[in-house]
């Protein structure tokens, strides 16, 4: 049983093959890593499970039904979250109200207008912000907020949406090794219960993962498995470090 | 007492006081002549709000809100029109162009009930599906504008050229017809008119508020700060975007007919592209984002418009076109926006009157700390478009 | 057969005047992403620069050179229109950039002021004016350094401009005075331009009468497409521009002055604009409100053709233009009169200039719901980032 599926997915953007036959299972409960030089199609694929980009060819399946073709929040209401590569939170909103939409609840305007938030999801909120540490700035607007802070509040507005399948695009860049590691424990913990996607460029943070990793490169998958495994292939080595004649050179 | 008139509680209160104060004291004070022309531009402030909502707040700005302000007012027109005929009469303008029987979409608005729906629904229907069919494609920012005020044109158009539907470019009198056996522009009729703008101006700075706090407010200014994001949340803007953009316009509808009966008349002029253009200009010198600064504005420009027309016709454009100018790049949160993020402390300490510092006197007013201070605040909320 | 060659042309030719009414817009918009709603006012100013021209060959230079004050017009127009383009992007667009519907409300702004402007312009205004600008932008010079440098420095800033403003009201208002200061140069009143004897004839090929000034718009369209599109892909600038508008910081990094760009971008749309109104002129009597007649066609055509490519606007304005001319002159009647009575009767309904406008728009909507970015939509990661 896959949560999620592609089946030979290629994009392409006039011409250009921004994923190429890309094929990768998801398990429920698995947690992933997924690394890649810049420009091998990350944001893409991400882009491409989200909804935002239609596939030029192949299939997504989310539960085993094909999700190619519907809209945004369509999958979203799936169960399926992302926090984006920059941070992106709501700048004129305070965290508190940042948190509040992201909520778990019904999305129509006729909720939001007529019905109010159960003392249970206040709790969840309030007790959101003090994971992430946010308390004191909870009545600020979010865009005064620093660029770590802001990282953190989009990753807890993720965990509010609580859903099914976590795509998380860069979450540690621009901060601090304390925050990293606490970030690399966060998604650990939610990893069992979840299944989460983590798209990363810095190493030693995919390696405390202790996750199966996937190398993607020129938009296709290069080669699978432990973080050991993928440093020793010679063809990971190549695609980060330019091919042996031009070290040479 | 030196609690309630500190710098936040006055700043909060006193605009309010104001108006409260205002709106007691003029209709004793104001000629009917002057009163008329409040009546008129406190009915403006509806349309102001409708288009706060929809700017202000939800980031979309439309210059097509004279279409659900006319369709408004010739709704209540032409019911003021019928209903002061005897039975069997056609409106006068009719017989001019040959028409022998009152056209079919106009039968039901010889009925005062189905009047009293059609001034709103009517435009918040119109508005409902124009906005749907843009919003659906994810057409927004500059080209949302565009098409709007594409659309507007097309009904000005449309009204001028149907001489006989709707007496084209003549428009609807309503002056002459009978309310409750009282001329509609009789001085007490129009006192009475004023009374009821102020109580639906009231009222609709209510609804306002109530759609714009609360969580369907903060999805608006999400709307407006990050729109694919809310989308990835689970959210569908187009429907939110519908829904208000619908209020607005049914807001629009009402201001439409208040203003309609208070100047006597409706005509497609109404829909001319200046006009709606004008009504954003309202909002952005009241303060968009600010329900209050949108009435606001749509009375004080509206009365400097009579003012200098009534002197100096020829220049209200320069000022107008500098209004424009000055409120775009000076002043880009408008009065109320100044006024709250304590404008006037600034100006009277620019003149050596240097306001009580919550820190240490000599940084706190350090014009470089401030200049600082300026540009953090500008930062902020810079993600504002 | 002829009719329809003769519908077709006539067609064209106001299509043409679109595109090249369309394509200084286009090309702002699509480098800056800027919405020049002033555009119109820039056309007109190139339509009142011919009549000026004109009037200096009927009255000065000898008679046998009057043929050719169109030619000299031409450049004359682009040359103003570019100016008053350039000195609106350095005063007011630059400080707009990345804020769109702010930069269409500023320029709103000034499209009023520069229609007021022609109407009122007498010699006694224009020296105040000049006065007036002078004194705002010399009285920093002529006054003590430090006093730049104070707590009330910004009231002194504003101050000096409404003290120089004054100044020059009172002097163009005591010049008002004499007569002879006080004629308006154009007044509200249209202005007819004459056209040379060689653009009065007209050309007859096989049966279709092709009128000499028609044919003259064609060319001077076909000349100014040529041109620009020769500049953006060959010349060192055009590249410049282009890199701009494709990645801004990156071309700022390789040492291209983006400012320059900008400003250049700004004076050759300006510069089309006033290469269309000359054209304009050419069709009938213009005036102040020329602008507006074209200014939402214009739009239209940046919406309905995509940003960035020529192609599209140039598709999408000869669309545009060819379609409403044929709806709105009724020749389908003409040209096909044994149609069915329904049609006829619809085609007829929209048979005049104002409701084809409404057939056009409708029409644009549908298309919208199939093709929402236009007919040349741009693709790949960098759309709505």
């Amino acid at each position: 049983m896959t949560l999620l599926e592609l089946r030979g997915v290629s994009v392409s953007f006039d011409g250009f093959l921004a994923l190429n036959d890309l094929n990768l299972q998801l398990a429920p409960g698995e947690l992933r890593a997924v690394i890649g030089p810049n420009g091998a199609g990350k944001t893409t694929f991400l882009d491409v499970i989200t909804g935002k980009v239609k596939p030029s060819r192949g299939d997504v399946l989310f539960r085993g039904r094909s999700i190619v073709g519907q809209s945004e929040h369509r999958i979203s209401r799936l169960g399926i979250g992302r926090k984006f590569q920059a941070p992106r939170v709501y700048q004129n909103l305070t965290p508190r109200r940042n948190l509040e939409l992201a909520l778990r609840a019904p999305h129509g305007p006729a909720a939001l207008l007529f019905g109010a938030l159960s003392v249970e999801q206040r709790d969840r909120v309030q007790q959101l912000l003090a994971v992430v540490g946010l308390e004191a700035h909870a009545h600020q607007p979010a865009g005064g907020l620093s660029h770590g802070q802001k990282q953190w509040l989009e990753i807890a507005m993720l965990v509010a949406q609580d859903p099914d399948l976590l795509l998380v695009d860069e979450p540690v860049a621009g901060l601090t090794d304390e925050e990293t590691a606490r970030t690399g424990e966060l998604l650990r913990q939610l990893a069992g219960d979840h299944t989460v996607l983590v798209i990363e460029h810095d190493m030693e943070f995919i390696r405390d993962l202790q996750a199966p990793v996937t190398v993607l490169h020129e938009g296709h998958v290069l080669c699978e498995g432990s973080m050991e495994q993928v440093q020793s292939d010679p063809r990971v080595i190549e695609v980060y470090l330019g091919s042996d004649t031009q070290e040479a050179a | 007492m030196p609690d309630l008139l500190s710098g936040r509680q006055l700043r909060r209160w006193l605009p309010w006081l104001l108006i409260v104060v205002a709106a007691l004291v003029l209709p004793v004070l104001l000629p009917p002549f002057r009163l008329n022309l409040l009546g008129r531009f406190l009915s403006l402030g509806i349309v102001a709000l409708g288009i706060d909502l929809i700017w202000g707040y939800t980031g979309m700005l439309s210059l097509g809100q004279g279409i659900f302000f006319a369709l408004g007012g010739y709704a209540l027109g032409m019911y003021l029109q019928l209903a002061s005929l005897q039975p069997g009469e056609l409106p006068e303008f009719f017989s001019l162009y040959g028409v022998k029987s009152l056209p079919a979409f106009w039968q039901p608005f010889n009925s005062p009930l189905f009047t009293f729906f059609a001034i709103w629904v009517i435009p918040a229907l119109v508005a409902g599906l124009l906005g749907y069919l843009v919003f659906r494609n994810r057409i927004k920012g500059v080209y949302f504008s565009i098409l709007t005020q594409a659309a507007l044109l097309v009904f000005f158009n449309f009204f001028n050229g149907q001489q006989k539907l709707i007496n084209g470019t003549n428009g609807l009198k309503t002056d002459t017809a009978r309310i409750f056996g009282e001329l509609v522009g009789s001085d007490a009729m129009q006192r009475n008119l004023f009374w009821l703008t102020l109580v639906l101006v009231i009222g609709a700075w209510f609804l306002c508020r109530w759609l714009s706090s609360g969580r369907f407010g903060d999805a608006l200014v999400a709307i407006r700060d990050d729109e694919p994001r809310l989308r990835f949340t689970g959210y569908n803007p187009t429907a939110y975007k519908t829904v208000v953009f619908a209020v607005a316009g049914a807001l629009a509808g009402i201001s439409g007919a208040l203003y309609t009966v208070q100047s006597g008349i409706v005509s497609p002029q109404y829909m001319a592209v200046p006009f709606s253009i004008e009504m954003v200009i309202w909002v952005a010198v009241g303060g968009r984002g600010t329900l209050i600064g949108a009435v606001l504005g749509a009375v004080l420009i509206n009365y400097a418009k009579s003012l200098v027309s009534e002197q100096l016709p020829e220049t209200w454009l320069f000022i107008q076109g500098g209004l424009f100018l000055l409120v775009v790049t000076a002043l880009p949160d408008g009065l109320m926006g100044w006024w709250r993020q304590g404008g006037p402390a600034r100006l009277i300490a620019m003149v050596g009157w240097p306001p009580k510092a919550a820190t240490y006197p000599s940084l706190d007013l350090d014009p470089e700390v401030q200049a600082e201070q300026r540009r953090f605040d500008d930062g902020s909320h810079g993600g504002a478009a | 057969m002829d009719l329809l060659y003769d519908t077709l042309f006539n067609g064209l030719a106001i299509g043409s005047v679109l595109v090249l009414a369309a394509l200084g817009l286009a090309v702002v918009f699509g480098l800056m992403g800027v919405i020049n709603m002033a555009h119109g006012e820039l056309m007109m100013l190139g339509a009142y620069t011919t009549f000026v021209v004109q009037n200096i060959f009927k009255a000065v230079l000898p008679e046998a050179l009057f043929p050719v004050y169109i030619l000299v017009a031409i450049p004359l127009a682009f040359l103003v229109s570019g100016l008053v383009g350039l000195l609106l992007e350095k005063t007011v667009i630059r400080r707009l950039y990345g804020r769109p519907l702010e930069t269409l409300l500023a320029t709103w702004g000034v499209s009023l002021i520069l229609q007021q402007f022609v109407r009122s312009v007498s010699s006694a205004f224009a020296i105040g004016l000049v006065l007036a600008v002078a004194g705002g932008l010399l009285i920093p010079r002529f006054t003590p350094k430090r006093w730049w440098h104070q707590r009330w420095t910004p009231l002194l800033g504003t101050g000096s401009w409404v003290l120089s403003g004054l100044i020059g009201i009172v002097v163009a208002s005591l010049l008002g005075e004499q007569r002879t200061l006080d004629q308006p140069w154009f007044s509200a009143r249209n202005i007819d331009v004459t056209a040379p004897t060689w653009l009065r004839g007209s050309i007859d090929v096989g049966a279709v009468n092709m009128p000499a000034a028609r044919l003259f718009i064609i060319a001077l369209t076909a000349l100014a497409l040529v041109a620009v599109s020769w500049f953006l892909q060959k010349s060192v600038w055009g590249i410049r521009i282009r890199a701009v508008t494709q990645n801004r910081p990156m071309s700022a990094c390789l040492g291209i002055p983006t400012q320059t760009v900008d400003a250049l971008t700004f004076l050759i749309g300006s510069g089309l604009a006033g290469v269309a109104g000359v054209a304009v002129t050419l069709l009938g009597s213009v005036g102040p409100n020329l602008g507006g007649n074209y200014i939402v066609d214009c739009f239209m055509v940046v919406v309905l053709g995509g940003v960035g490519k020529l192609a599209g606007t140039v598709l999408a304005a000869l669309g545009i233009g060819v379609l409403s001319y044929i709806v709105g002159s009724g020749s389908l009647l003409l040209v096909w009169p044994a149609m069915p009575e329904a049609l006829n009767g619809l085609i007829s309904f929209f048979a005049t200039t104002s409701m084809a406008k409404v057939l056009v728009f409708a029409l644009i909507v549908v298309f919208l719901q199939i093709r929402p970015a236009g007919l040349f939509p741009q693709k790949g990661r960098m759309v709505e980032a």
